[in-house]
């Protein structure tokens, strides 16, 4: 029998190891705030983490940011006044500034085995200085690479044990695509439920890509 | 003879007139957010909200917050019905891939050549704040710029023959809304389409670094 559910925050992440890649969801909602505090706990090190935003000066990606366990943050937007930004500007954290499309993107094609793409975004930019562009179609373009994770950490809000989600409104965000991009998926359900209660046409992100499931009721 | 500027909600205003029913339409932070609020609700548009909202509705009353659904400003929002949620590189496909009749974007400066400059004053800026600014730029059928003609730090005109802060995108945009004017990007430049009342042609190409043209 296929049975994702973990017990707890420890099982769930047990093995990720000093070095891991990390994919992190969220955007106003829909981030997995208990992984994450079990994260910072469980203290795995010189972290690279994958994030939409470098957040501000309380909340999951700062504290995880203030930890010092993270070297390097991979983000769209990092705001000066803010713990990431502070930690810049130190020189205590390397930052990879993607634009938003093009990080949903590159996480897609890993999950997808794409193994590059170019898009016009960000071709007449700063930051394609030193970069491969061509002319495509007429227009300039910038050759991306896939972003793969070695472990997701995603929100739902229910799972079952197949490891099937679903998401709350536009808490949905980054967490199909993370959790298709990574080795290891590791979820937090607000609420697990039978094997065949979710509608099969209502699953957003499928359990194929998701490999443990530990439930943390409100 | 005297003019008074729009303020910003009335910037908003002025765009929201000239957006037709039945169009996609994304919303940028800032005075673009605003213009949603001036489209009459019998008035079908569909807003998009990068991290995968369609069909953004406005805010809802305190007591009706739904702490799931924010839209890219991580405001609280409502979603209209028929609306749906994306994940996110969905919702970045619809930026990127055509699918937006229109995009309202903020910007430090626009340039005659349609170059728009939203997301640094200069390379070495500490703030990184790229977010989704350049994906919509590229990808939007039409890109449309709300912001004020004049900069309140140093008075400069943010409406130039080039821009001199980073570039978001090149020659992308196709019409400003100022406080002051609307102004079309056209292959001669700058062409304006519309200004406050009492405003001058003398007075709009003084508080302008490009030259401009009219219709």
């Amino acid at each position: 029998m296929i049975d994702k559910f973990v017990p707890d925050v420890t099982a769930a992440l047990a093995g990720i190891e000093d070095g891991a890649v990390i994919l992190l969801p969220g955007f106003g909602n829909g981030m997995p705030e208990t992984l994450v505090e079990g994260l910072i706990a469980q203290g795995a090190r010189d972290l690279t983490l994958v994030v939409n935003s470098g957040g501000r000066d309380t909340g999951p990606t700062a504290d995880l940011l203030a930890s010092g366990h993270v070297r390097k943050l991979i983000c769209s937007f990092v705001r000066a006044d803010s713990t990431a930004g502070r930690l810049f500007a130190a020189g205590k954290l390397e930052l990879e500034i993607v634009p938003q499309g093009t990080l949903a993107e590159r996480l897609r094609a890993a999950g997808a085995g794409v193994q590059a793409f170019y898009t016009p975004t960000g071709a007449d930019t700063l930051l394609a200085e030193g970069r491969e562009t061509r002319i495509i179609n007429g227009r300039n373009c910038l050759l991306e690479y896939p972003l793969a994770g070695d472990v997701a950490l995603v929100d739902a809000w229910e799972a079952d044990r197949w490891g099937n989600l679903t998401h709350r409104e536009s808490a949905r965000n980054f967490n199909p695509v993370m959790a298709m991009a990574a080795k290891l998926t590791i979820a937090q359900t607000r609420h697990a439920v039978p094997l065949g209660a979710i509608p099969p046409e209502h699953v957003h992100t499928p359990g194929v890509f998701v490999h443990r499931v530990v439930h943390v009721p409100a | 003879m005297t003019f008074r500027p729009l303020d910003r909600a009335g910037i908003a205003a002025r765009i929201a007139q000239d957006i037709p029913e039945g169009w996609f339409v994304n919303l940028g932070i800032g005075i673009p957010t605003g213009v949603s609020d001036h489209v009459p609700p019998d008035r079908e548009v569909i807003f998009h909200s990068e991290n995968g909202v369609i069909g953004a509705g406005p805010a809802p009353a305190p007591d009706k917050i739904n702490p799931y659904l924010v839209n890219a400003g991580t405001q609280h929002i409502t979603l209209r019905t028929g609306g749906s949620f994306v994940h996110h590189a969905d919702s970045f496909a619809i930026a990127r891939g055509g699918h937006l009749d229109l995009c309202v974007l903020g910007a430090f400066e626009v340039a005659e050549n349609g170059d728009i400059a939203n997301w640094a004053r200069s390379p070495d800026e500490p703030v990184k704040q790229v977010g989704g600014a350049m994906d919509l730029a590229i990808g939007a059928k039409r890109l449309w710029v709300a912001m004020e003609h004049i900069t309140k730090g140093h008075g400069g005109s943010r409406i130039r023959r080039a821009c001199s802060y980073p570039l978001t995108a090149k020659g992308v945009v196709q019409r400003v809304y100022t406080d002051l004017a609307v102004l079309e990007v056209t292959p001669r430049g700058f062409t304006v389409l519309d200004m406050v009342p009492g405003m001058t042609r003398q007075g709009l190409q003084d508080r302008s670094e490009a030259e401009l043209h009219w219709t």
